[in-house]
């Protein structure tokens, strides 16, 4: 399975480095702690950017490649981040023919992010997912536990609206 | 002294069904009572029996109180803990007899069932060592030590017939015996506790509920061997077992039941949790030694073996949670009494992960030879909605399914073996008419395609041609030809794949084409699912006698394929019909049936 990277500009606060800079200085003597290093870099940013992994990389002796081999392997590491708010589509086939398309480009026209990618600001993602099994309720979202359904392109400002505070 | 002790069940299951706040809720209506001086409440693992969580048992009396809430606590206190009135309302319903409360051991879910791995799992509180040294705990190391020399404890392990339970059956005594001689200035004892397969949760039940069982085996199995670092590999998806693992770690540490010259026997052992991170095939022995190393979980070829050339290229000893969970106990009660239980090949007791299609849903552990129609007739409480029973599917994504025509084998490795299955890590999914082979074989190929890791080329692309000939079977398009086609591919992989994963991933299909072939021409010939699964074979009819003409299945329909007016008999347009079902739920008069 193919990982999205993210592209999104790399916010990185001088607290987080140190702390990572800890981890690191705490196992580099051992390098098979290689994965419990990225586990808790994951940990301190929410996510495995490319610039976290080169600082792993440095860190810890390894090739920065070597780094990414196994970010890439593992289902556990993320290189995009997620949201606060996670909004997921159903693209199932009851909710396509019922306009759950649309839903899915306006919501990704009004936050300005594709499929698997993060806001700036940290606090929407967007994901499509297969049928949830509301199929009476089509088209559907979900937004992290919250479930919306019966649901027109117009009404999506009123649902991000309700995160959006 | 307390009078009264509750347990209340801390496993995962539980967990998730609210348990830590029952026991917030208990204390303070204990405290609230003030009977803190003469009740006391005890954290323990899984019991077993996860359907019916949140679970507890007040003792003495032994009450087995299923799915409490957390409001029925403030009666369970006042009545039966301040005034000995057993709430009958909360037991377990087969707990009541018609003048008597049955002991829980005596109910048909765990009437059967001989508790050896699983024997603390419910009834210590895993965070402690007292309670654990209590049962007897940490004695089989102290025997070891003083009383065994390593070639005597491997000859114990020998004897007692324990083989493998983490899924291939091998001897444990052997593998022991295989690494033992090997001179090196480092040795390794690794635990895999990667519990992978969908629907199997016996390792992390004893991680959860009997975490030093764990460091005690594996600190037997370093003097045996000779090694004096441990590894445990476990998920990262089980936090509340690593938390309980690491307390248990620190503890025996500190009671001076790790590190240097424990027991003033000069045998140093220590070990030592790396988390995975959610890889399956990290489940196969090497994949798992490399991923310990640090480095993308690839299996690597044998030989070497491990025993020879394993962890960071040193002699290692692999073997899973349950395995090393009898260990304790065949070392107190000697080999004997472990091989009295089971076949003649296969020894002791496994433990099931129950699911799927079944009234109790949960672990059990029973002897070898127990057959398959005990497991799912008396201790699974049999198939609910008054459905048949179709078959059971053992081993997971590399096992296979026992038809119903063969309910009366005895369950051990090799029977399952001759029938194309395999014990696997324990999991037994049983199924009923409802469930359509193909399309089981379907989900365990796509679990598989996933989990591949890709290092060789025919489970990485074997596996994905496999799926894609069962999608276009399961979608209609199939041919007799592809049945063949698919049998030949089947062999291939197993043939030639790297590593177990590969080795074993066409188990589920060839088993069901073994014992449902029929299934199979029934989507490829007529065109037809006969479970009535497979959605491109089916399509959904209103029968115009029960239809009343209620518009309800038009209004729900998402795609606007039923018309007809009110009071009249409906129709579905096969062609716009997306078979999501949601007419079918609507119906109140039963007049839409699926064929």
């Amino acid at each position: 399975m193919q990982k999205k990277i993210s592209t999104l500009p790399f916010k990185g606060t001088p607290e987080q480095a140190q702390r990572l800079q800890q981890v690191i200085d705490a196992n580099k003597s051992d390098p098979s702690k290689l994965m419990g290093v990225m586990q808790e870099a994951q940990g301190i940013y929410g996510y495995l950017p490319m610039e976290v992994q080169q600082m792993i990389a440095d860190g810890m002796g390894v090739p920065l490649e070597k780094v990414y081999g196994v970010a890439t392997f593992y289902a556990q590491f993320a290189l995009s981040p997620k949201g606060v708010y996670n909004v997921s589509v159903c693209l199932g086939t009851a909710c396509y023919v019922k306009g759950s398309g649309d839903l899915f480009n306006k919501l990704s026209e009004t936050l300005g992010i594709g499929a698997d990618e993060c806001t700036e600001d940290g606090k929407f993602s967007l994901t499509a997912c297969r049928c949830i099994g509301a199929c009476g309720l089509a088209p559907v979202l979900t937004v992290n536990d919250d479930v919306y359904g019966r649901l027109t392109v117009d009404d999506i400002p009123g649902i991000l609206a309700k995160y959006n505070d | 002294m307390y009078r009264s002790h509750v347990l209340v069940c801390g496993g995962t299951g539980c967990t998730s069904s609210n348990s830590q706040k029952i026991i917030e809720a208990l204390e303070r209506e204990i405290a609230a009572n003030d009977l803190t001086e003469e009740v006391k409440v005890v954290k323990t693992g899984c019991f077993g029996l996860c359907a019916l969580g949140p679970i507890m048992i007040v003792y003495p009396e032994g009450c087995f109180y299923s799915r409490v809430q957390e409001e029925d606590i403030p009666e369970i206190v006042s009545e039966h803990l301040l005034k000995g009135r057993i709430v009958t309302r909360l037991l377990y319903d087969e707990t009541v007899g018609k003048d008597e409360i049955k002991a829980l051991n005596e109910t048909d879910f765990y009437k059967k069932q001989v508790r050896v791995a699983l024997r603390n799992c419910g009834v210590i509180n895993p965070e402690s060592l007292d309670e654990y040294i209590a049962m007897d705990g940490y004695q089989a190391l102290a025997k070891c030590l003083t009383e065994y020399t390593p070639e005597q404890v491997i000859q114990v392990i020998t004897d007692s017939g324990l083989r493998g339970r983490g899924g291939g059956g091998f001897p444990t005594g052997r593998k022991w015996a295989l690494c033992a001689p090997n001179k090196a200035p480092q040795k390794y004892v690794v635990c895999n506790a990667d519990e992978g397969d969908p629907g199997a949760f016996m390792d992390r039940s004893v991680l959860e509920g009997d975490p030093h069982c764990l460091v005690e085996a594996m600190a037997i199995a370093g003097y045996a061997i000779g090694a004096t670092k441990g590894f445990v590999y476990v998920r990262a998806e089980y936090p509340i077992a690593v938390k309980r693992l690491q307390i248990a770690i620190d503890e025996a540490r500190e009671a001076g039941l790790l590190g240097k010259d424990i027991f003033g026997s000069g045998f140093d052992f220590d070990m030592e949790i790396r988390l995975g991170a959610g890889a399956f095939v990290c489940g196969e022995e090497t994949a798992l030694m490399t991923s310990i190393e640090g480095n993308r979980g690839e299996p690597r070829p044998r030989p070497p073996y491990p025993a020879v050339k394993g962890l960071f290229g040193c002699p290692t000893v692999e073997n899973n949670v349950e395995t090393f969970a009898n260990i304790p106990q065949i070392i107190l009660k000697g080999a004997e009494w472990f091989a009295s239980m089971g076949t003649e090949k296969s020894k002791g007791t496994k433990v099931f992960a129950l699911g799927g299609k079944i009234k109790h849903t949960g672990l059990v552990e029973i002897p070898m030879g127990t057959t398959l129609r005990e497991i799912v007739e008396e201790i699974g409480g049999g198939i609910p909605n008054g459905k048949k029973f179709k078959a059971a599917q053992t081993g997971g994504p590399s096992g296979g399914c026992i038809p119903a025509s063969l309910i009366d084998t005895q369950i051990d490795y090799d029977n399952l073996i001759a029938m194309g299955c395999m014990m696997g890590s324990g999991g037994l999914i049983v199924m009923d008419e409802d469930t359509c082979m193909v399309d089981i074989a379907k989900f365990f190929l796509e679990f598989t395609v996933d989990e591949s890791c890709g290092k060789c080329t025919p489970c990485r692309v074997g596996t994905k041609r496999l799926l894609e000939k069962l999608d276009k079977i399961t979608k209609g398009n199939g041919t007799l030809e592809d049945i063949d086609e698919l049998e030949a591919l089947c062999h291939y992989i197993k043939e030639n794949s790297l590593c177990g994963l590969g080795q074993t991933a066409p188990n589920p299909v060839l088993s069901t084409l073994k014992f449902f072939r029929d299934e199979y021409v029934a989507h490829v010939v007529d065109k037809k699912c006969p479970a009535g699964v497979c959605k491109s074979l089916l399509h959904y009819e209103i029968v115009a006698d029960k239809c009343k003409g209620c518009t309800a299945c038009a209004r729900v329909c998402p795609v606007g394929a039923i018309s007809g007016t009110v009071k009249n008999p409906h129709s579905i347009d096969v062609n716009a019909c997306i078979k999501c079902g949601a007419c079918m739920e609507k119906c109140r008069f039963g007049a839409i049936v699926k064929k």
